[in-house]
């Protein structure tokens, strides 16, 4: 990937978005905590007091489970898919892999991922559950969910020069996908027929595997970890493919 | 030895698309069969300039120079004709876009450097020279909302100089800063020259132009009206301009 080369570049622009994020904020990096916090609250107040779900023990690392790696995906895409429009002067003007806007992006939210991440951790720490080796897991889980959040926007902020709508599309998908991805309820709860549709979506996945480790210390079935691996990977060829046969055309259209 | 910038019979195509950045428009277009309108910008553009040359672009507002700039820069391309370039280019980025009022001098200068190509070595390396050239001095860690408008641009231009790749343009982007300032650029430039740098630069600022370039080229409507010498062009466009003007003012008052 033509990416690679430009290292020093990528992670200067890494750096200054997360730094223009956090510079002037007091409570800085807490920030990026307050709102998986928050939904936690709300979720595991309305699934244990409102519609109680006894089968569930330790609601809200359950539902933090769903939620860290669904709000990596949301924020990530949205941004990822404007990120062209948004640096145009950039795109337009500098000599360098393009790829490396949407890219650059996806990865200053993956920091954010990060330090989701060590929320969840500690979180799960704290509800009493032990570091297995299962754990050695996560790394490969979180790497191909930001692979597939890469190969997503490659495709979509590419089309996005062209036709300005695609991020509302791309806001509409995010909200479908939150009642799609097991974030509040159980994937053993789910009909055997949707079984495997949910298991080819990535961040399904990544919730179900996280789940496993984290909550259950089993290993990811085969089955799912393939699937993962599997659709990550095409988006990010897929993506790359569209955002290439496009790019020659991005300086015209911006 | 074969010319540093070389372009033959180069053409570029826009399109009018006023209507296309939404989905449902570019359909209605598409259903209504509505034709593109398209225009030049630029229009079988041959010329050559060797290596250690220097250009300067000149002509009215929408005469294509940017186009051309973009053109060896490899940001777009040629619907038609060739362009060949040899080396690394660098410039064309405006002065200090890629800049962030809440970093400080120095994020911004290594955010700013990355985007014009130096790499991490040839940044550790230039870096004094760099800050020492643009006299930012104890600001260099303040965030750059501190700075004056002044500032930046010396603290851009000074990056911007400081590129040293075979091929470097300059977009309406010389004159900056005080008279110091600028006679260092200028003495900068020398130095680059020497060393084999070819220079294109577009500017209105005709003295500038004179100092630094050796030859011109005149654009008007996409197409080249003259090329040669840069005194001899950069005469007959003033002439041109001046003249047009006057009508102008005739047909006005």
């Amino acid at each position: 990937m033509p990416v690679l080369r430009h290292g020093f570049l990528l992670q200067n622009l890494i750096l200054r978005d997360f730094k223009i994020r956090y510079r002037n904020m007091s409570l800085g990096v807490f920030w990026s905590l307050l709102n998986p916090l928050v939904m936690m609250g709300v979720l595991t107040f309305i699934f244990t007091k409102i519609f109680p779900s006894p089968s569930i023990k330790n609601f809200g690392v359950f539902v933090l489970c769903g939620l860290v790696p669904y709000n990596f995906f949301a924020v990530a895409w949205v941004s990822g898919t404007t990120s062209l429009l948004n640096n145009a002067a950039l795109v337009k003007r500098v000599r360098m892999p393009r790829e490396i806007v949407p890219v650059s992006v996806v990865l200053a939210n993956g920091v954010h991922f990060l330090i989701q991440i060590a929320l969840l951790v500690a979180f799960v720490l704290g509800a009493g559950y032990g570091v297995n080796r299962n754990w050695l897991w996560l790394p490969f889980v979180f790497g191909m969910e930001i692979i597939f959040v890469c190969g997503l926007s490659l495709a979509s902020s590419a089309l996005d020069v062209f036709f300005r709508d695609v991020r509302y599309v791309v806001e509409s998908a995010n909200t479908v996908l939150f009642w799609l991805v097991p974030i509040f309820y159980s994937f053993a709860i789910i009909p055997d027929q949707y079984r495997t549709v949910y298991q080819f979506n990535p961040i399904a996945a990544v919730v179900m595997a996280c789940r496993l480790v984290l909550l259950e210390n089993r290993e990811p079935p085969f089955s799912l970890v393939w699937k993962l691996a599997f659709v990550s990977l095409l988006a990010l060829g897929a993506g790359l493919v569209i955002f290439r046969r496009s790019k020659a055309k991005f300086a015209d259209y911006l | 030895m074969p010319p540093a910038i070389e372009f033959r019979k180069v053409s570029k195509i826009y399109y009018r698309h006023p209507s296309r950045a939404f989905l449902h428009r570019y359909l209605m277009d598409k259903w209504r069969r509505k034709r593109k309108e398209r225009f030049y910008a630029l229009r079988e553009v041959s010329f050559e300039l060797e290596e250690g040359g220097s250009l300067a672009v000149v002509g009215s507002n929408g005469a294509g120079k940017s186009t051309l700039l973009s053109l060896i820069a490899g940001l777009s391309f040629p619907d038609e004709g060739e362009v060949r370039v040899r080396g690394r280019v660098a410039g064309l980025l405006e002065l200090g876009s890629g800049f962030h009022p809440d970093l400080t001098g120095r994020e911004n200068l290594a955010v700013y450097a990355s985007l014009l190509g130096l790499s991490r070595t040839e940044l550790r390396r230039r870096f004094d020279e760099i800050v020492e050239f643009s006299g930012i001095g104890e600001f260099l860690d303040e965030p750059l909302r501190t700075y004056s408008a002044g500032m930046i641009l010396r603290l851009a231009f000074s990056v911007a100089i400081h590129v040293e790749a075979e091929v470097m343009l300059f977009d309406e982007i010389l004159a900056v800063g005080d008279q110091a300032f600028q006679a260092a650029c200028f003495e900068r430039i020398e130095e680059l020259r020497r060393r084999g740098c070819t220079f294109v630069c577009v500017s209105h600022a005709g003295e500038i132009l004179k100092r630094i370039c050796t030859r011109a080229l005149w654009l008007d409507a996409g197409r080249v009206v003259r090329e040669g010498p840069v005194r001899e062009v950069l005469e007959a466009y003033q002439a041109a301009s001046a003249a047009q003007a006057a009508a102008a003012g005739r047909q006005g008052g």
